[in-house]
């Protein structure tokens, strides 16, 4: 289980979460509802380990996280995979397609332009957008190639931040489907950062929301969402 | 009313190594004043480029074909493809038309305040107004304005960018997905500052994935496919009832309807199919889609032009051999 509790983070004296605790259980998809600015992507940032928290806990698969950032041990931050809802700043604008959905199997010390294909081809990216530079592709097909990424070192977490807010419906499905896949074959806990009601009654297990501050209560529920005051599951 | 943007023929290639990417092909249409035009279709399909393409800011490795001309107002016409960089720089961009980009957090500048960016360009267009009066139109708080880019949530970068795109009172206003990032109560607003552009008498083409908005905001709606428009019309009759193959597993693909992918891969631009680029996942090709199907109206009338003029509505025409039936009652 990947575990958030009494999480706070502050932007200066302001407050961007305030004591949230969350759980992304393997096996399942968690849904992260919530209005715009209201800390979703900070909490998946937290949740990554690319955001130290100024208060409470985070624990992966049972194993206090205590360093953030590249100084976490590198076994813990491959176990968690993140989606950002803008692919081009998440992206080196260097590097070909090829090599950003590579990166991670580079750095881990094995390179793999079959593993590559197949995970290109997974996302529906054709083979002649895998040798251009970011700025030469499409926002979606950006976003594609970096769940290809994502995907590339099997993570037992995914979070999805907003990940198909600027793809069409039918890619929107695909993608969906991909990370349903994925999830149902390696048994991944899925974390699924949304606006969209609807795309969440679609796509995930049950849907926790997040409030405005300083009102930080959960209300969960499949579909109709009910005010509850804590997640004590 | 007038067209405020009339496009004809426009096509745009990339020279990558040892191919040609057609990003878009003959792009045909117009926005209106006091209407909005919505451009729907798959990612990577060329709605950006299109957009990009008026504006005179595509990279080197483009060339740009056709013509596109703008009402300039008091009887000028400004032809934008030919158009100088002097001409695009000085008069089109900013201030005859505003673009909202795609990925907002990209075009701001990472060490500088939103509030420097957006006084630097109500400086560069004599505007009037100040940063606060701006950016408070667009659901923004003045403590908002201190923030460096990176502070800003994706939904604030969009509405310092949405401020920015319209702060030199553009009359014709290319908004890039101007919603990502928005929950649904920003959605209805921005969509509803899009609709008051249209009340002013501006135009605006709206590049969405957005159905349901597009279905509240847009007048017209065309949809485009491998960088070719296959389908145009009312948009209310276009999405109710569509015609295009493409189109209908598009609407049907959405949340709320079966969520279901249209199937095979996206076409390669590269290497398209001589005839109709759909034709590799579609259920009702045929020997017949191996020729190009031109845009035409339920009569078989192929398109002229843009003969239909002042406010009737567009007629609803489609780029198909076997378009789905009407079903009207
Ligand atoms: N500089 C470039 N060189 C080569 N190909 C390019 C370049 N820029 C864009 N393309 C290609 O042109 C096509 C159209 O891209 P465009 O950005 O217009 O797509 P889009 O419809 O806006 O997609 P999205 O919905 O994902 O934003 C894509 O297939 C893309 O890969
Ligand atoms: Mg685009």
């Amino acid at each position: 289980m990947l575990e958030a509790s009494g999480v706070t983070v502050r932007y200066g004296r302001r407050a961007a979460l305030e004591d949230v605790s969350l759980r992304v259980v393997p096996g399942t998809v968690t849904g992260l509802a919530g209005p715009s600015g209201c800390g979703k992507s900070t909490l998946a940032r937290v949740l990554a380990l690319m955001l130290r928290p100024d208060a409470g806990t985070v624990t992966l698969d049972g194993v206090p996280v205590l360093r953030w950032r590249q100084r976490a041990p590198r076994e813990l931050r491959v176990r968690v995979a993140l989606l950002y809802q803008q692919p081009r700043p998440a992206v080196d604008p260097r590097l070909p397609l090829a090599e950003v959905i590579g990166e991670p199997l580079a750095a881990a010390g094995r390179p793999g332009p079959d593993r590559v294909r197949e995970l290109a081809e997974l996302t529906g990216l054709t083979g002649d957008l895998l040798g251009r530079r970011p700025h030469e592709v499409s926002d979606g097909q950006l976003q594609r190639a970096c769940l290809a990424r994502a995907l590339a070192l099997e993570p037992r977490y995914l979070i999805c931040d907003e990940m198909t807010t600027m793809l069409d419906a039918s890619t929107q499905a695909h993608l969906v489907g991909v990370v349903r896949d994925y999830q149902r074959r390696t048994g991944a806990g899925v974390l699924a950062i949304s606006h969209d009601m609807t795309l969440l009654g679609r796509w995930a297990d049950r849907v926790v929301h997040l409030g405005e501050p300083p009102f930080r209560t959960f209300a969960e529920s499949a579909h109709q969402i009910r005010q509850v005051r804590d997640l004590g599951e | 009313m007038s067209d405020l943007l009339t496009v004809d023929g426009l096509s745009v290639t990339f020279r990558v190594p040892g191919a040609t990417v057609r990003a878009v092909s003959g792009a045909a249409f117009r926005v209106r004043a006091g209407r909005c035009l919505a451009l729907v279709g798959e990612s990577g399909c060329g709605k950006s480029v299109l957009a990009h393409a008026l504006l005179g800011l595509l990279p080197g490795n483009a060339t740009v074909t056709g013509q596109a001309w703008l009402d300039a107002g008091g009887g000028e016409r400004i032809e934008l493809v030919g158009a100088s960089r002097k001409v695009l720089a000085r008069r089109v961009r900013g201030r005859l038309v505003g673009l909202i980009p795609q990925s907002p957090a990209t075009y701001l500048t990472p060490v500088r305040t939103a509030r420097a960016q957006l006084e630097e360009t109500l400086r560069e267009l004599g505007a009037p107004q100040g940063a606060a009066e701006l950016a408070g139109r667009h659901g923004l708080r003045p403590a908002d304005l201190d923030k460096y880019p990176h502070e800003l949530s994706g939904g604030m970068a969009q509405r310092v960018a949405n401020a920015m795109a319209l702060a030199g009172d553009p009359r014709l206003v290319l908004a890039d997905e101007p919603t990502t990032g928005l929950d649904r109560p920003l959605v209805d607003r921005a969509m509803a500052a899009l609709r008051e552009l249209c009340a002013e008498g501006r135009a605006v083409l709206l590049i969405t994935h957005d159905l349901r908005a597009a279905e509240r905001v847009a007048d017209d709606l065309a949809v485009m496919y491998a960088g070719r428009l296959v389908e145009a019309g009312p948009a209310a009759e276009v999405l109710a009832r569509p015609r295009h193959p493409y189109a209908a597993g598009l609407i049907a693909a959405q949340p709320d309807r079966h969520f279901v992918p249209i199937p095979g891969m996206p076409p390669e631009l590269t290497a398209l199919p001589d005839g109709c680029a759909f034709r590799p996942r579609c259920g009702r090709a045929s020997e017949a889609c191996a020729v190009l199907p031109a845009m035409a109206a339920p009569d078989g009338r192929t398109r002229d032009g843009h003969a239909a003029g002042g406010d009737a509505a567009e007629e609803h025409t489609v780029a198909c051999h076997h378009s789905l039936e009407e079903s009207r009652a």
